[in-house]
């Protein structure tokens, strides 16, 4: 069975040529800040089981300390010019677009046909797993695809990823670090204190009131925690359980799943969802960090409000 | 009460554009001071938490495609090949990429498209060549970081009102779960099924808002 252990392999080796690569490139005057931080990044992926909580701690703060400094640099691999670039576009022509196609078939026939698929009562794949198993054996062949097909150099693929990696820069690591945040906050139980603090202090004794405090709490408790999976369980255990389904008779799915949705509004405000809001921005090197907040701000107020009317419509048929 | 003060520390670190992995470190040690936790102890759990969560940063081992594919001249491909299709706006271009997203999303398929795998190397050139090829102007600094945006931002709302949707995904598990441990028993079916009143509805607003993002970008390139 193929499980995650194997794509972390992958990812530790990746992120360790990132990493050797770093370190030689003279054009960069900070490599060794960035030769440390995706080192650190390829010990986590190949090491991390081993290195016992506290050691990942520290991994962690080496990382924060290599960010918050200004230690980390952009590398500058050779690369082709733009000039180069039109003329190998106009070469290549549709087969360029071959293996960036590669990628979404691999996964989907990861997801629709190798997922379900056993060997000897044995799933080929870790269930669970099955999607970012797909994810990463699509990279492979479609690197695979783009090196054979366009016939770049053999190295091209490391060096052109850490160029794209550097771009993206520390703010790579900052989703994880949201979630392992995430869950400090599970520990201490602020979710709990929040659900508690809203429910003494907006009453709650008409139906609209409820349904309007439930979506909007969702939002703005999303907004806060960066996740909607964390807001979900104290908002719904406060308001939506109790109030909105127990005492207003509320249909539990459409509760839930315009609850969820009212969640996935906030998430599209806040730049604690950075894997959606701050890696973008860094990818697509624009100089506003929060520039794709501001795009969807006028797109998750509506739907927010709209999903107040359609929760207090639907839920009470 | 003071284990709050975690929730600040991240408000005002981000307000005021601090690193943000420092402010999450200093966050979490806020909290889990306040919380009675040791320092070592908050180390502790932080570490955990940050290992058992590598997986969040698998996604980009799409990279190295990606770049090589750059390299080899995809962005000026994808931009001339739009650019070929005459009248092929950028609204309606975006609205069309919003459409299939929500739906793959909807049939599992949200790992086929994504920020890095294909806004960068396809979607914002093809939206950027679209604008230029309809003004007949190249896009100034302003307007390419718009359309750069738009088209990440289109990313992000076709994933999220799509994948609630399929009803394998973590969203209504979770859901599932929690109706369950208060004694509700419910078919995962239903939570999907309700999900598409909402999830049509943002594709109508953020439609409507692609289709007047494209008059405006026309509108100011018409001006002297």
């Amino acid at each position: 069975m193929i499980t995650l252990s194997l794509v972390y392999l992958l990812a530790g080796l990746v992120f360790a040529a990132f990493a050797v690569l770093s370190a030689t490139d003279r054009a960069n005057a900070k490599r060794f800040g960035n030769a440390l931080f995706w080192g650190l990044v390829a010990v986590s992926f190949l090491f991390g089981d081993r290195l016992g909580d506290v050691g990942n701690g520290v991994l962690v703060l080496g990382l924060a300390l290599i960010a918050g400094f200004g230690l980390l640099g952009r590398g500058q691999p050779a690369t082709t010019s733009p000039d180069e670039r039109r003329v190998l576009s106009e070469r290549f022509g549709g087969r360029l677009f071959v293996p960036a196609l590669t990628l979404p078939l691999v996964v989907a026939l990861g997801v629709l046909v190798f997922k379900p698929m056993q060997i000897g009562g044995q799933p080929l794949f870790d269930p669970k797993q099955a999607t970012l198993i797909s994810l990463a054996l699509a990279a492979v062949i479609s690197v695979l695809t783009a090196l054979i097909l366009l016939r770049q150099p053999p190295l091209a693929p490391l060096q052109e990823g850490r160029r794209l990696m550097d771009t993206v820069g520390w703010a790579a690591l900052l989703p994880q670090m949201l979630a392992a945040l995430g869950a400090v906050f599970a520990l201490a139980g602020v979710g709990e204190l929040i659900g508690q603090l809203v429910t003494a202090w907006i009453p709650l004794d008409t139906r609209f009131v409820a349904v309007a405090v439930y979506c909007l709490g969702m939002a703005a408790f999303t907004m806060i925690m960066g996740n909607a999976f964390a807001a979900f369980p104290v908002l719904t255990a406060g308001i939506g359980l109790p109030i909105l389904i127990n005492r207003f008779g509320g249909d539990p799915a459409v509760v839930c799943a315009i609850g969820m949705l009212s969640g996935f509004c906030g998430t599209l405000m806040t730049p604690l969802a950075a894997n959606f809001n701050l890696v973008p921005p860094a990818l697509l090197e624009l100089p506003d960090r929060y520039s794709v907040i501001k795009a969807q701000i006028p797109t998750a107020l509506p739907v927010l409000i709209a999903n107040v009317v359609l929760m207090y419509v639907l839920a009470f048929r | 009460m003071l284990t709050l003060l975690g929730v600040v520390v991240v408000v005002v670190g981000f307000a005021a554009r601090l690193n943000p992995l420092l402010v999450v470190i200093l966050a979490a040690f806020t909290t889990g001071l306040f919380a009675g936790l040791s320092p070592l102890g908050v180390l502790a759990a932080f570490g955990k938490a940050f290992n058992e969560n590598r997986f969040v940063t698998v996604a980009y081992l799409v990279l190295p495609m990606v770049g090589v594919l750059e390299r080899a001249g995809l962005q000026e491909r994808a931009r001339a090949l739009i650019a070929r299709l005459r009248g092929v706006s950028v609204g309606p271009f975006l609205v069309a990429y919003l459409a299939l997203r929500q739906i793959t999303s909807a049939i599992g398929l949200h790992s086929i498209a994504g920020q890095a795998q294909s806004i960068r190397p396809l979607v914002a050139p093809m939206a950027e060549g679209a604008v230029e090829a309809s003004t007949g102007a190249p896009l100034d600094a302003d307007a390419r970081q718009a359309v750069r945006a738009q088209a990440a931002a289109t990313d992000n709302i076709g994933l999220f009102f799509g994948e609630d949707i399929f009803i394998a995904i973590g969203s209504i598990l979770l859901m599932v779960g929690i109706l369950a441990s208060s004694g509700i028993v419910i078919d995962p079916l239903h939570l999907s099924l309700w999900a598409i009143p909402t999830a049509i509805v943002a594709f109508l607003i953020h439609g409507a808002r692609l289709i007047l993002f494209d008059r405006r970008l026309r509108r100011k390139a018409g001006e002297p």
